[in-house]
């Protein structure tokens, strides 16, 4: 192929206006002139929001934040945010820390106790159902404010069922393929574009004695990755939310071919997957075991040694059937506006900052393990693969959440994992077992 | 608390029968005596209501609804529905009861037996008997959650000890002991009889202690070979320990969960009962009326041998 050393081929061909919009922006950047593109944008973006704050002043000027990021670092970021916009408010922010588990284990007695103004959350499913149940309050007045710092991506998955903007978001990081550059140079691999192709390196890898596809499936989540990206390649996106959200059936064959498709590459997927965490397949594509390894990209948390961490690099899973490389999956998380809090207007204010380059480049000064989602923010401290990061989910029309954050999570957790787990040990799956059970908790 | 006051109070306020029921016979308790055994009845009882029958009863009535654990008016009634979807819909259910019934029976076939072989091995007054003991019975200190991560150690795929010792360490013949679910369950097992063994062998040393000798020797007169004395005699005269250890052991199957939950949560080749309540109960896989049918079908398994017990208890007392 010639279009090889190009990293996203389909994708700048794709996406069209987005794609190259942020590239130019990611070079300009590069060069220096940070300072000139973003001054404008920052502007423009607390200007928006003074007159909103300046009102905030007379109804209420103090707030509650119900925080589930609880790890040392991404508590410090959040922590250094609400700084920063009390010292540009003059709003008092109080945060009440929970251990991230528990904080999402118990948040459906949170919310319908007595929760916070504002809540950390994640996009997808998980926050159209307390959307839906009423549990979250609308907020389109800030997305007036904060709307043009998103990608039309982003402001869909930040949308309830009802059509209103429900979420901020504040990081997300994507799924893709992460490999070893050194590794592929050596034995002059090159990045599949297509599944084909995908198939055809992973044969060639085989042959040379790696693993071509690491993989581990001991806890039951990873596995959802690969069937997340198998499912938008064959039937696209909108069949792939569909089917999460459980107004497609199980029992079809658009399922079917999803795990048909998957048994072509199940050979070449680490058959020891099943006792097996991801931190130690990253461990084995560290070590060049494995050839490359289908992972969100926490997968670079595991690499302490520098000289491995600068050798990693990513391509998106290659296009299939439908929409090319269009749909990428890339967690989000943010925050939301409780019930509670729906009339607090220092609590939209809060979100609105949050909304802002500004807003979240304080977050990420903490945070560097994460990438901002709002255009505009500072990026010139990311290393070459963040960058590349960046640009996939900058370039991609559709933005999935992973499953157990797509569907109603009993589905995932309860049905799902399980599922996914036989199946990686017999090829076997029965759909029409799935939808039986989907029915009967989606109608719960 | 509010009831505390309520049964405190009858034998304070009538302290006359008591007087009267003194005159007229001898009466041992003293209105004192009888305020103490109220609230000494009346504490555990309470406690034990609040803690288990309630939350039982509300489990068996939870099991018969749909609810999203919101808010308490969208509880609907499901009818026998969750219970059909456990015994039809739910892959993980049967398989469960299959690993419940094959823990319990290895439990009973070898680590029951394994710590009884222990207990008269150490009563033998070998030289070093204590220091056995305190090494067979160190795992039973040690929480379960704390076994599964030691035997995790042993049985990685990698680098774990027992691959070393096969020799197949870091080659493609290496056994997953925890990922290949042919062997997985049985690799679990090995986990709990480790710990289970030594609990027993405590048990039956303390029931050693307690057998007269005087038994022992009557029957080492009699001619009796000491397998013959052991199992004619000895074994059969620590009866009251023998039920005590059956009720272990099973109430140890039933219970099975922090093994498989530590090694991957009850799932691929480990599914038990216990490790899917908690799936169904708790965290975000919540689907409270599942779980609380699964809930009730264990409490129905356990309420089995809970009933054999005390039939056997009761009877025992009758005598």
């Amino acid at each position: 192929m010639p279009a090889k050393p190009l990293p996203l081929p389909s994708d700048s061909g794709d996406s069209g206006q987005p794609g190259p919009s942020r590239r130019t922006l990611l070079k300009g950047l590069g060069f220096g002139t940070a300072g000139v593109l973003a001054a404008p944008l920052l502007a423009a973006c607390t200007g928006g929001s003074k007159p909103s704050s300046g009102g905030s002043g007379s109804s209420s000027k103090s707030l509650s934040v119900g925080s589930g990021s609880s790890d040392d670092v991404p508590k410090r970021a959040y922590q250094a945010v609400f700084d920063a916009f009390s010292k540009q408010s003059g709003d008092t922010v109080k945060v009440n820390t929970v251990p991230h588990n528990d904080f999402q284990n118990n948040i459906n007695s949170y919310l319908n106790g007595s929760p916070d103004d504002v809540f950390t959350w994640f996009a997808g499913y998980r926050m159209r159902f307390y959307a839906g149940k009423g549990l979250a309050a609308p907020i389109d007045d800030v997305w007036e404010k904060i709307g043009g710092n998103f990608s039309d991506a982003l402001a869909k998955a930040s949308t309830g069922d009802d059509g209103k903007k429900y979420f901020v978001p504040n990081y997300n990081y994507p799924w893709g393929f992460f490999y070893r550059k050194s590794l592929w140079e050596a034995k002059g691999y090159q990045v599949p574009a297509t599944f084909d192709e995908l198939k055809t390196l992973s044969a060639k890898m085989q042959k040379d004695g790696l693993i071509p596809i690491g993989f581990a499936d001991k806890d039951g989540w990873p596995a959802m990755g690969t069937f997340d990206y198998l499912n938008m390649r064959t039937n696209g996106y909108q069949f792939h939310v569909d089917l999460c959200a459980h107004k497609e059936s199980w029992d079809q064959q658009k399922v079917k071919d999803v795990f048909d498709n998957w048994k072509a590459l199940l050979p070449y997927q680490d058959k020891a997957a099943l006792g097996a965490t991801w931190q130690e397949a990253a461990t084995a594509l560290g070590q060049k075991k494995s050839g490359m390894y289908l992972l969100g990209s926490f997968v670079t948390q595991q690499f302490t040694d520098k000289a491995v961490l600068a050798d990693i690099d990513f391509f998106p899973f290659p296009s299939m059937a439908v929409e090319g490389t269009d749909a990428i999956e890339a967690p989000i998380d943010g925050l939301m506006l409780s019930k509670k809090g729906a009339n607090n207007q220092a609590a939209k204010d809060l979100l609105a900052f949050l909304g802002t380059p500004e807003g979240q480049d304080t977050y990420a000064s903490i945070d560097t393990s994460n990438l901002q989602t709002a255009k505009g923010s500072d990026t010139s401290k990311f290393s070459p693969l963040n960058k590349k990061c960046a640009e996939a989910i900058a370039g991609a029309k559709y933005i999935s959440q992973f499953f157990d954050r797509d569907a109603l999570p009993a589905m995932a957790n309860n049905v799902l994992l399980p599922a996914l787990q036989g199946f990686l040990k017999n090829g076997d799956i029965d759909t029409k077992g799935l939808e039986a059970q989907a029915k009967s908790l989606y109608a719960a | 608390m509010t009831d505390l006051p309520l049964v405190a109070a009858p034998p304070a306020t009538k302290p006359s029968p008591i007087v009267a029921g003194r005159r007229r016979r001898v009466h041992r308790l003293s209105g004192r005596d009888r305020l103490v055994l109220g609230v000494m009845v009346a504490v555990p009882t309470l406690l034990q209501a609040l803690l288990i029958w309630i939350p039982m009863l509300l489990s068996v009535g939870l099991s018969f609804t749909r609810w999203d654990g919101l808010e308490l008016s969208n509880i609907r009634s499901a009818g026998l529905s969750n219970y059909r979807y456990v015994t039809q819909d739910y892959p993980p259910f049967w398989p469960a009861v299959q690993h419940n019934i094959i823990w319990l029976l290895f439990l009973a076939v070898v680590a029951t037996p394994l710590g009884l072989l222990l207990a008269v091995l150490l009563d033998q007054r070998i030289r070093g008997s204590r220091i056995y003991q305190s090494i067979f019975f160190t795992p039973v200190m040690l929480s379960l959650v704390l076994v599964g991560i030691i035997w995790q150690l042993m049985y990685q795929r990698s680098d774990g000890l027992v691959n070393h010792v096969l020799g197949t360490a870091g080659t493609s013949h290496a056994v997953d002991w925890f990922g290949d679910s042919d062997v997985n369950l049985w690799a679990a097992l090995v986990a709990a009889t480790w710990r289970h063994a030594g609990y027993i062998m405590v048990l039956y040393l303390a029931g050693l202690k307690g057998v007269d000798p005087s038994l022992k020797e009557a029957a080492a007169i009699d001619g009796a070979t000491a397998p013959q004395a052991f199992f004619r005699v000895v074994f059969p005269a620590m009866r009251p320990i023998n039920i005590v250890v059956v009720v272990i052991t099973v109430i140890e199957a039933l219970r099975a969960f922090d093994i498989v939950y530590v090694i991957n949560r009850g799932t691929n080749g480990l599914e038990l009962i216990s490790a899917l309540v908690i799936q169904n109960l708790v965290g975000e896989g919540q689907v409270i009326g599942v779980g609380s049918a699964l809930a009730v079908l264990l409490l129905v398994i356990s309420l089995v041998p809970i009933v054999f017990y005390l039939v056997r208890t009761f009877r025992g007392a009758q005598r």
